[in-house]
């Protein structure tokens, strides 16, 4: 501490080094919030479900997308990032999962919504195993933080089932 | 400013109060942070923590040189000459030498 230089090298450092510290501890603070998130979709129509010329299918639908995702927020929240996506399982794949809308919640206010729209990303299968598919809209999130520890989970809407044949 | 350095008292009052001050701030930014759910507001108290506790330890200010260092008198200091380098060493030298 004899000099200046010293001084303020000394506590830039330990500065620092507390506001690394700050931060873990926000971070583990998100562990403390126990979310109760919800979220329904409904299938309103399917516009088209065509056998493309690759031999591909592909369908069109337009959905009603409403969620209240309010409690998934905290003070170190900087944005909640949602999609949708299509789950279904074919002979030859397990489980096949097709992303069909996302979206960016910036804060709290946005977080509780629902929105009318035809699928943001094109429901396209390779292969032609969709006619009469049962399948599950999946909604899946990030809690992205400001700092730490980012947080993903998802809520399975079953019970979904394709046309049996083309339109 | 009474010195261009502080004295031994002096450096250990600036070091403890940079330390508690920071610690300090840092547990009121974190603390009022939670308790306001603004993340802005702890980064904002710690901010100004942090000047305030530069303001306050880093420059010499006057309260950190009440124990100054007492230095030897001049007159005192002729009485005790500094020691010589030893006879010894430079007569070991000669005879390598020859």
């Amino acid at each position: 501490m004899h000099s200046l230089g010293y001084r303020a090298n000394a506590l830039l450092t330990f500065a620092v080094t507390i506001l690394a510290l700050m931060c873990g501890m926000a971070s583990l603070s998100d562990n403390f919030n126990s979310p109760s998130p919800s979220a329904q979709v409904q299938v309103l129509n399917i516009n088209w479900f065509q056998k493309q010329p690759n031999s591909n299918d592909e369908v069109s639908m337009t959905l009603n997308i409403s969620a209240d995702l309010q409690s998934l927020f905290t003070w170190n929240t900087k944005q909640v990032f949602v999609f949708l996506a299509a789950e279904y399982e074919t002979p030859k794949h397990s489980l096949i999962q097709i992303s069909l809308w996302d979206g960016i919640i910036p804060s709290k206010e946005h977080a509780k919504f629902w929105i009318h729209t035809s699928n943001k990303y094109r429901f396209i299968d390779q292969g032609s195993n969709l006619r009469g598919k049962e399948y599950n809209l999946t909604m899946h999130w990030h809690v992205m933080p400001k700092t730490g520890k980012m947080f993903a989970d998802k809520i399975v809407m079953q019970g979904y089932r394709l046309p049996e044949e083309y339109r | 400013m009474a010195q261009y350095r502080m004295d031994w008292q002096g450096q250990k009052l600036a070091e403890q109060l940079m330390q508690i001050m920071l610690l300090a701030f840092a547990v009121i930014a974190f603390v009022s942070g939670y308790v306001m759910a603004s993340f802005k507001m702890m980064v904002l108290i710690y901010a100004v923590g942090v000047v305030l506790t530069t303001l306050l330890t880093v420059p010499n200010w006057p309260f950190y040189n009440r124990h100054a260092l007492i230095w030897l008198d001049p007159s005192e200091a002729e009485k005790h000459p500094k020691p010589q380098p030893s006879a010894n060493v430079t007569q070991k030298k000669k005879p390598v030498k020859k």
